[in-house]
């Protein structure tokens, strides 16, 4: 991954670049993150982006923001390769992949129509279980399991 | 008081499944104990359902408790818009115990998470119906005299049934051997024979009751309903493979039991109820001491 490549989206002097993203995950993790209602952050993105590793992939760097572990590790739901730099002074001082957390509040609707989730004012809770195909949440409220393929956000 | 509620099997551990099953028999030998003399119970059914309802009820007086409660929304708060959260919040300054019955599953777990008192689930949706699966287990240790290496087959719709579901998991303690059969649109869901397979538990597959049912210390029979087959043919086919009928248990164990959750629809012929080895109608008769032993043990008043 050469240093051109990352120059594609304009550097930043300070703030969280996170890279590696799967091309069609980005729109999830502007809204995981809240991004997409933050009326203040300064975020630019890059899609299809040419990548040895993954084929194509996204980047986002947000400006003067630094982002807490439990904060990013959401987004390991829908992009568990992501690498997540926080930079100072045009410079990468950290280097961080993001883990799946084992428990999942709000964000992500509950696959099943009769949950109680989706039919009364409740945020959703899940834990994340790691079966033979991959990640998937079970319902705290249903017990009804959400497999990866299946998540849609709220 | 203590504050424990009772939403799902797996709530409870393999010593507690055990326990519950130990006070239904104490229960069944002395079924006159008042010692919830003074309590009110709420019996809060949003969706209808008499059999379970009934039985909850019997068990709270012979308790000693007072029922207080709906057997249907029609005439309550929720009809006007209510919130569910703001109904169980109310209703539990009322009461020492919330029963419930709701067609949206994880409603009994918000319940709990919002309550002051404990609250036992009496069925949501196609999600848990944790005093039937004890009931299941007091009629085996009943019957069997153990719950330890019991053979069981379970037979019909496999893949809709709670009851099977949550059997399956509170059996899982006691080293049982499972055989299910089932059409391949009703067969026991994969994740139910994951669990199997991580807990080392031997199971197999059928399509119809064959010989096999001569090994079986429990057959567990459950309705094939209508609304889940697509092709009416197929559902006309189906439903007659899975008839128990009196002339199939020749040859079975002498200790073997048929259980059915009930209500039975046709799958066990009516030349069936005067075998010694039909127990489903008896099974309902534990449902009343199995839920006085839960109602008694959440509320801590039988360790």
């Amino acid at each position: 991954m050469g240093q051109d490549k990352i120059m594609e989206v304009r550097a930043i002097e300070n703030g969280t670049v996170i890279d590696h993203i799967p091309s069609d995950a980005l729109f999830k993790i502007i809204r995981i993150m809240g991004l997409d209602r933050d009326n203040e952050c300064r975020m630019t993105f890059g899609m299809n982006l040419e990548s040895k590793r993954m084929g194509t992939k996204a980047i986002i760097k947000i400006n003067d923001r630094y982002c807490r572990p439990e904060e990013i590790n959401r987004i390991a739901l829908v992009a568990p390769e992501a690498i997540v730099n926080t930079i100072r002074d045009y410079q990468v001082i950290e280097k961080r992949s993001v883990t799946v957390p084992e428990r999942i509040e709000g964000f992500v609707r509950c696959i099943n129509p009769k949950c109680i989730t989706n039919n009364e004012p409740v945020e959703t809770a899940f834990d994340v279980i790691r079966g033979e195909k991959g990640i998937a949440l079970r319902c705290r409220y249903c017990e009804k399991i959400t497999f990866g393929e299946q998540m849609e956000l709220k | 008081m203590e504050k424990r509620s009772l939403i799902s099997i797996t709530d409870l551990t393999k010593e507690e499944i055990v326990r519950i099953a130990e006070l239904a028999a104490d229960f069944e030998r002395n079924p006159y104990q008042p010692l919830l003399e003074g309590r009110v119970i709420a019996s809060l059914f949003f969706e209808p359902s008499t059999r379970t309802r009934l039985s909850f009820e019997s068990a709270i007086n012979r308790l000693g408790a007072r029922v207080i409660g709906f057997s249907d929304t029609a005439n309550t708060s929720v009809s006007k818009g209510e919130t569910f959260h703001d109904t169980i919040q109310v209703i539990s300054n009322y009461c020492d115990m919330i029963v419930m019955r709701h067609s949206l599953e994880g409603a009994p777990r918000y319940a709990s998470e919002i309550s002051k008192v404990p609250v036992v689930n009496a069925g949501d949706g196609a999600n848990q119906h944790p005093s039937q699966t004890l009931l299941d287990i007091y009629s085996i240790k009943k019957t069997q005299g153990t719950l330890d290496g019991i053979n069981i087959m379970m037979v019909g719709d496999l893949k809709y049934g709670r009851t099977v579901h949550s059997l399956l998991q509170a059996l899982s303690h006691f080293n049982t051997k499972f055989t299910f059969v089932a059409p391949p649109e009703l067969e026991m869901p994969e994740e139910y024979k994951l669990f199997l397979r991580e807990k080392g538990l031997p199971y197999e597959e059928k399509r119809e009751i064959d010989s096999s049912i001569r090994e079986a210390d429990i057959v567990y029979m459950t309705r094939v309903q209508k609304e889940r087959f697509t092709d009416p043919m197929e559902y006309e086919r189906m439903k007659n493979i899975y008839v128990l009928k009196n002339s199939m248990l020749e040859g079975t164990k002498e200790n073997m039991r048929i259980l059915h959750p009930l209500p039975r629809v046709g799958e066990i012929a009516t030349d069936v109820d005067a075998n010694p080895k039909a127990y489903y109608f008896n099974q309902t008769e534990n449902g009343v001491y199995t839920r006085m032993a839960i109602i008694s043990y959440l509320l801590g008043v039988k360790k």
